[in-house]
């Protein structure tokens, strides 16, 4: 109910609702122009990818932000127009109660945009997780436990050796749990840090030992959850020699924020001189 | 019970003494109070644990007087986010919008005196409640609260203290709370399905509902199946954990040092069943607030709701296609990479509804009369959070762009916004428009409107920064910043962010004053303050037991007739019969 309002406290009202919709029509139009910004000038940027795959993650990205860009600038400044422009003045609102050609025509568009992307998202995914890892990959094991990683190496013989989960013991110098009587285990290599030579597939072999880590090196765009378990596979090839940094993302114990690893790309000789050393010290 | 035994009941209720008239209420009207203010208790404590988080974010080695030993430890770290986490999802977004308000107004709004089982009502309260109090007990165990996040990936949950700290007892405690929270949803969730099939009013048809009702009907709905996939996922969790069984346990288990005898499990059927519920949770906590919002839009737009039937179909395929998405919350678990695309599709399809509601909101605004009230700006900044969060999501709905961003703070900003801000956005903008119907005073509106612009601004500035710090690297749940190099560059964000937070935390002191000031002497509210159509502003405010003073209501037309040309005022009650109408019902809208 109208309960007597006065003319003039309406007058008031009116003028109270017009600043509170200038107010936030400007905070969005703010809102808006500082996203636009903070995204343009790549303030923030994630570090340049080292492999193709990471490139095309890179693209899908990219696209994904022009087209949810698109959206969000149309959508926000529209509720900002929208808000201003049918304050209460006195007019009469119009009696609509919808459009079916209209629902029809956004939601088409919507379909549009989203579902392809969706579909178009496939090709990233394709190359780094749906193909397998080149047949000449260099395979190289990634355990974890709280809260470290060990890699191994298959060594001179191409295989790694067996592994029993009972035999585990860091102390004694056998983290693994390597298998003394399986000869295929005799020349395993175990490192602290992961070497790869650059240009040259690469297929991990990531498990863990006791909670769900994670493997993510953000230059690869490469993340996975080491779960207990399994053996999971990725493969990467990276094309650019440096040193990268290996964190945890999942969630593992009071250790997670400290789980960490590097990550040297070297050229293959350099890569093949590390094998040696690390031969000779185990 | 026939409707005369139910008001016979709620009149007994009336002559009852206190403790049974507030405390052991079977009244829904009481329930919903009591579930609305132990979401505000939740919503408290959850507010200042991420308060703590961020302080130690920023200042890691301040010291503080109430942690033992002065500095925050990474395991207390870990508890407070398990906690936080937690306490905001179940006891402040599944209980205040479903709960609270649902309890409140879903009656009220169908014509209803009750709901169908007042009794189990009460029960589902006193049930939340002893969860909630589990839940906290976690904090003063030895050992402390669980360390395991929200989410409580087995191993790290499954194995006792060997794990971590607050793997003992505490997790005992957390999974206990969350199995008597199940029973208490469950149990609430066929109270509102019963309530809203067998007792709308006459002339109450389904396409006269209002939209809030369709929301709380469809979340009941995923409540009832996704909360009994959680408690069975709970149940063989506590199994493995004291029953030595192997539900999500592998064999070959070796945690700090000690070989385990677990084997046959598998972690990832813990992730998909916690998923399977998680992901339709996100659906409970914001499909009621996007029925508030499209309500008080209509009513504040002296517009019909743009696109009804559409609105209500929106409804109904986020519900169902919220079922077919969780597998997007394991992209990089290790699940079939081909599953991945499947889920991907499905998660990019769950954003063609959404959208659809987002326009039809917008369709509302446009050639409406909007007047700008406290429940009307809440109502705008839900529409913007839920454009921002819900954009942001469809890059995580990818796999390939996920993970670069899985784990990251650009995930903690993305649910943030829609799943916690936009949602609370709808609990305020319900709070402030309903508050005249809950207490029969009005909230100072000028305190409203400041409460709106700083919260407003506030959220955006803790927010949206976040997304920054994610793709720059920045990874969640992370006690401090040392981890790895490159995280020691995203600090000025973190502080930026923490000082936001604090800042908005100390503007929803405002609301808090507002509120409980108001209840006390905010200014007397009329039946209908908002000159609204729907049947909760038919009756006294509060309404009395058996909420329409023994009358019935009949329904006449739908929720929405603002603007009607031709009418002699604005809008058209649902109750109001044509003849009265006709006869110029102005005057007579309050009696029916």
């Amino acid at each position: 109910m109208y309960d007597g309002v006065s003319k003039v406290s309406a007058r008031v009202h009116l003028r109270g609702y017009a600043s509170v919709a200038l107010l936030l029509a400007l905070l969005l139009t703010i809102l808006v122009a500082a996203t636009v910004y903070v995204f343009g000038a790549h303030l923030y940027p994630a570090p340049p990818p080292i492999s193709q795959d990471a490139v095309q993650v890179d693209h899908q990205y990219n696209l994904t932000l022009y087209v949810t860009g698109a959206a969000f600038v149309l959508a926000q400044l529209g509720l900002a127009w929208a808000v201003f422009r049918f304050r209460d003045r006195g007019q009469k609102a119009s009696h609509i109660r919808g459009n079916v050609a209209l629902e029809i025509l956004w939601t088409s568009v919507t379909v549009i945009a989203f579902v392809g992307l969706g579909i178009l998202g496939r090709n990233a995914w394709a190359g780094a997780r749906l193909t397998p890892a080149a047949p000449d990959a260099i395979q190289i094991e990634v355990t974890t436990n709280q809260f470290v990683y060990t890699f191994r190496y298959a060594g001179p013989d191409g295989k790694f050796g067996r592994l029993d989960p009972a035999l585990v013991s860091a102390p004694t110098g056998n983290p693994l749990g390597i298998d003394p009587n399986d000869p295929a285990g005799q020349d395993d290599i175990l490192a602290a840090e992961l070497t790869v030579p650059v240009n040259r597939p690469i297929e991990l072999l990531i498990r863990s030992q006791d909670v769900v880590h994670n493997f993510f090196v953000r230059e690869l765009r490469l993340q996975q959850d080491a779960v207990p378990g399994m053996v999971i596979p990725v493969h990467f090839s990276a094309d650019r020699i440096g040193t990268y940094e290996i964190v945890c993302t999942q969630l593992c114990g009071l250790g997670h924020y400290k789980m960490h690893g590097l990550l040297h790309v070297d050229s293959q000789s350099d890569y093949e001189a590390f094998l040696k050393r690390q031969a000779l010290d185990q | 019970m026939s409707s005369d035994s139910r008001i016979a009941h709620a009149a007994e209720d009336m002559q009852a003494g206190f403790l049974r008239r507030y405390v052991f209420s079977t009244d829904h009207k009481i329930i919903g109070l009591q579930y609305f203010f132990l979401a505000i208790a939740a919503v408290t404590i959850g507010t200042v644990l991420s308060l703590l988080m961020r302080f130690h974010l920023v200042w890691p080695s301040a010291h503080l007087p109430f942690i033992a030993g002065g500095i925050m430890t990474p395991e207390q770290y870990l508890a407070l986010m398990t906690m936080h986490g937690t306490i905001m999802v179940f006891f402040v977004l599944t209980t205040a919008p479903q709960s609270a308000f649902g309890n409140y107004f879903l009656p009220l709004q169908i014509g209803a005196p009750d709901m169908a089982f007042p009794r189990l009502n009460m029960l589902s309260f006193w049930l939340t409640l002893l969860a909630f109090l589990v839940m906290l007990s976690a904090f003063l165990v030895p050992g402390g609260a669980p360390i395991s996040g929200w989410t409580a990936y087995p191993p790290l949950s499954g194995l006792g203290d060997i794990t971590g700290p607050g793997e003992g007892m505490g997790q005992s405690l957390w999974v206990a709370s969350v199995l008597i929270f199940c029973v208490a949803s469950l149990l609430g969730s066929i109270n509102f399905i019963s309530t809203t099939i067998d007792m709308r009013a006459p002339g109450m048809t389904l396409t006269r509902m209002p939209l809030t009702v369709w929301a709380w009907l469809v979340t009941a709905i995923l409540s009832l199946l996704a909360f009994a996939v959680l408690f069975a996922g709970g149940i063989l969790l506590v199994l493995d954990r004291v029953a030595a069984t192997s539900f999500f346990l592998p064999a070959g288990l070796v945690v700090s040092g000690e070989f385990q005898t677990h084997g046959g499990g598998s972690p990832l059927l813990w992730q998909h069943l916690f998923w399977f519920f998680g992901h339709p949770e996100v659906y409970i906590a914001i499909l009621p607030g996007m029925g508030v919002v499209s309500h008080i839009l209509a009513n504040f737009s002296r517009k019909p709701v743009f696109g009804y039937r559409a609105m209500a179909f929106a409804i109904c395929a986020i519900g169902f296609l919220g079922f077919l998405v969780w597998g997007h919350h394991m992209f990089v678990s290790g699940m079939n990479p081909y599953s991945s695309l499947t889920f991907s599709l499905l998660t990019v399809s769950i954003g063609v509804p959404s959208a659809v509601k987002t326009f039809n909101w917008l369709g509302t605004l446009c050639g409406g009369k909007l007047q700008f009230q406290s429940p009307m700006l809440f109502a705008v900044g839900f529409v913007s959070f839920f454009v921002t969060g819900g954009l942001s999501g469809i890059f995580l709905a990818q796999p390939a762009v996920d993970t670069e961003l899985h784990a990251t703070y650009y995930v903690v900003a993305h649910f943030h916004i829609v799943m916690g801000v936009a949602a609370i956005f709808g609990i305020l903008a319900a709070t402030y428009y309903w508050f005249p119907k809950m207490f029969g005073r009005r909230m100072s509106e000028s305190l409203g409107k400041l409460h709106f612009w700083l919260t407003f601004v506030g959220v955006y500035c803790v927010f949206m920064p976040m997304h920054f710090v994610g793709i720059a690297g920045g990874i969640r749940r992370y006690a401090d910043s040392t981890g790895a190099t490159y995280l020691a560059a995203l600090q000025p964000l973190h502080r930026f962010m923490t000082i936001a937070a604090f800042i908005t935390a100390a503007a929803q002191l405002i609301f808090f004053y507002n509120f409980f000031r108001s209840i006390k002497s905010g200014e007397r509210a009329v039946e209908n303050p908002w000159d609204a159509t729907t049947l909760e502003w038919t009756t006294a405010s509060p309404p009395l037991a058996g909420n329409f003073a023994g009358r019935f209501p009949s329904v006449y037309r739908g929720p929405y007739e603002y603007s009607v040309p031709g009418a002699a005022q604005d809008f058209l009650p649902q109750h109001l019969p044509p003849e009265e109408l006709a006869s110029g019902g102005k005057e007579r809208s309050h009696a029916s």
